[in-house]
């Protein structure tokens, strides 16, 4: 017996409306030929050409871009020797530390690098956004690379150790290439976090280092126009489309996602 | 073993000083500001003081003697609980639904809640800017119902209201994940004890699964309420003046009054009062499962 009642249809249906009308809206406005954000008037991919012309958001995309590659690179490599740690020798302190980071509100690690960067008079741009970007990158790599690692067979690297591999052998030929795709599903979830975040780049970023978050944010504020509609439709399909292909790489993306 | 200690030295060492040096240095350096002094122009006041620590508690004593903190705290908290509630009523439904869902529909059905969240924070905030704006046809048709009724049109862009709605909105997957991760596990059998025992379908949903569920409730509840809290993206852009939380005042002190120290206790502040509260939640979700 199916205990589905048409009540809970219903509000599971009314709840996925809630979910999806809004980003719709965006999408459909961003084609939509009015200043206004009110009425559908006629399609345009006017909005889109302003986009492409506008140096600032130009900038900000580039800046975001150029982070997020270097900060999913160096938290890649980071989180997969913290998720390797994690799992092969238990340490005691690493394990907090990892959850601790993504536990804590963003506004306290945002301010928090804020005091530290201008005590240690680094100067508030790229490179303070690249260095907090791999702070909190580091814990969700960490975590998906450490969900492959317990899926995989154990007994396949004691084969080849077994069979005379070195422990560094073992890894390079046998558990490397085993959890790859779970270290690649890692690599474009920093890489969606830092393209994404808003709070601590908010508190970490100096003149000149806007990134696309920044930029609409800094829109959104003095006032509502159809461009960010655009630029929000690109980026809505950049963003899915990595977390999608790494959702199918590895499954454990989406139960880290939820730990948010 | 001393080449196995060795090796967990290269590989857990590196991302450990990292995390140490980026992530719990400030953390304790964010505490030491916290009783500093503000500096003339802003920023921290010199910590040593004709070879004397120059340190203080003023910046605690400030935040506890001033009515005005305590009020924009419970404030805070009102809008996060409600925000809480709402996506609890709006969440369980749906975790429910997808649980009892045949097996090979559950990811994808979970996989189009995640979704959504995917999209840019500020998107999904700005997309309700749009939906509330005084000419959106939301509004146009929610003011044309209140003029059928004889009353007066409402706006909801920049109140509170704006701020709970958008709360909710961002927050969602937070709650449904974790229930569904629960109720996913309830065994079916019990229901239909229940129902052969004489339960009509109120009664096996509030006296079996919903009890059941209250761990995955309260852990859903912490998921949405810590974030919510502390947030200040959201009544910045939605709030107008009247729906500021602690968040906006947290970020005034660092970019705009530049009261640092201030800004350090009441980050402190908000963080020590989100962890009592989940650690309260935790304890209650202990208590539901024994």
């Amino acid at each position: 017996m199916t205990r589905r009642p048409a009540w809970l249809w219903g509000a599971a249906i009314a709840a996925f409306l809630f979910l999806y009308a809004p980003l719709a809206i965006v999408v459909l406005y961003s084609f939509n030929d009015s200043r206004l954000n009110a009425q559908w008037v006629g399609f345009t991919f006017s909005w889109y050409d302003k986009l492409w012309h506008n140096e600032e958001m130009l900038l900000a995309a580039r800046n975001s871009l150029a982070i997020a590659l270097a900060a999913a690179a160096a938290s890649t490599a980071l989180g997969t020797m913290a998720g390797f740690a994690l799992h092969r020798y238990k340490p005691r302190l690493l394990p907090a530390l990892v959850l601790a980071t993504i536990a804590v509100p963003e506004i306290l690690m945002g301010v928090s690098l804020l005091i530290f960067f201008v005590l240690l008079n680094i100067t508030l741009g790229m490179v303070s956004i690249i260095l907090a970007h791999i702070t909190f990158c580091i814990g969700f790599v960490a975590l998906v690379v450490r969900a492959r690692l317990a899926g995989m067979d154990e007994s396949l690297t004691e084969a080849a150790r077994d069979l005379g591999a070195t422990p560094a052998q073992a890894f390079r030929w046998v558990t490397l290439p085993l959890i790859m795709p779970g270290i690649v599903a890692g690599a474009l979830m920093a890489f969606t976090l830092s393209l994404d975040d808003f709070v601590i780049t908010f508190f970490t970023a100096g003149v000149g280092s806007a990134t696309l978050p920044l930029q609409i944010y800094t829109m959104v504020k003095i006032a509502v126009t159809p461009e960010v509609n655009a630029v929000s439709t690109l980026l809505m399909l950049l963003t899915l489309t990595l977390i999608l292909i790494a959702t199918r790489l590895s499954p454990s993306v989406l139960r880290t996602e939820a730990s948010r | 073993m001393e080449r196995r200690a060795l090796r967990k030295w290269l590989v857990g060492g590196p991302p450990l000083a990292y995390l140490l040096f980026f992530f719990a240095a400030p953390l304790a350096i964010m505490v030491l500001a916290s009783f500093r002094v503000p500096g003339d122009f802003g920023g921290l006041a010199p910590l040593m003081l004709e070879k004397k620590l120059n340190l203080t508690t003023e910046a605690y004593a400030a935040l506890f003697s001033d009515f005005l903190y305590a009020r924009l705290f419970l404030k805070s908290f009102a809008y996060a609980a409600l925000a809480t509630a709402l996506c609890l009523a709006a969440g369980y439904p749906l975790a429910l639904l997808i649980a009892r869902s045949p097996r090979r529909y559950r990811d994808l059905l979970i996989l189009l809640v995640i979704l959504p969240f995917w999209s840019n924070f500020l998107i999904r905030v700005y997309a309700w800017m749009t939906i509330l704006g005084p000419q959106s046809y939301v509004m146009r048709a929610l003011n044309g119902v209140l003029g059928l009724v004889g009353l007066e049109p409402v706006s909801l862009l920049y109140t509170p209201a704006a701020v709970v709605v958008t709360l909710v909105y961002v927050h969602l997957p937070f709650m449904v994940l974790p229930l569904y991760a629960n109720l996913e596990k309830h065994d079916p059998a019990l229901l239909d004890a229940a129902q052969d025992l004489g339960a009509g379908a109120w009664q096996r949903f509030w006296r079996v699964t919903f009890p059941l569920s209250l761990p995955g409730v309260y852990a859903g509840a912490a998921l949405v309420f810590i974030p919510a809290f502390g947030i200040f993206a959201i009544p910045d852009l939605v709030g107008g003046t009247g729906g500021i939380m602690i968040g906006n005042v947290i970020k005034q002190q660092f970019l705009d009054a530049r009261d640092w120290p201030f800004g350090a206790a009441l980050s402190l502040v908000l963080m020590a009062s989100a962890i009592a509260l989940a650690g309260l939640a935790a304890a209650f979700g202990r208590g539901a499962r024994a």
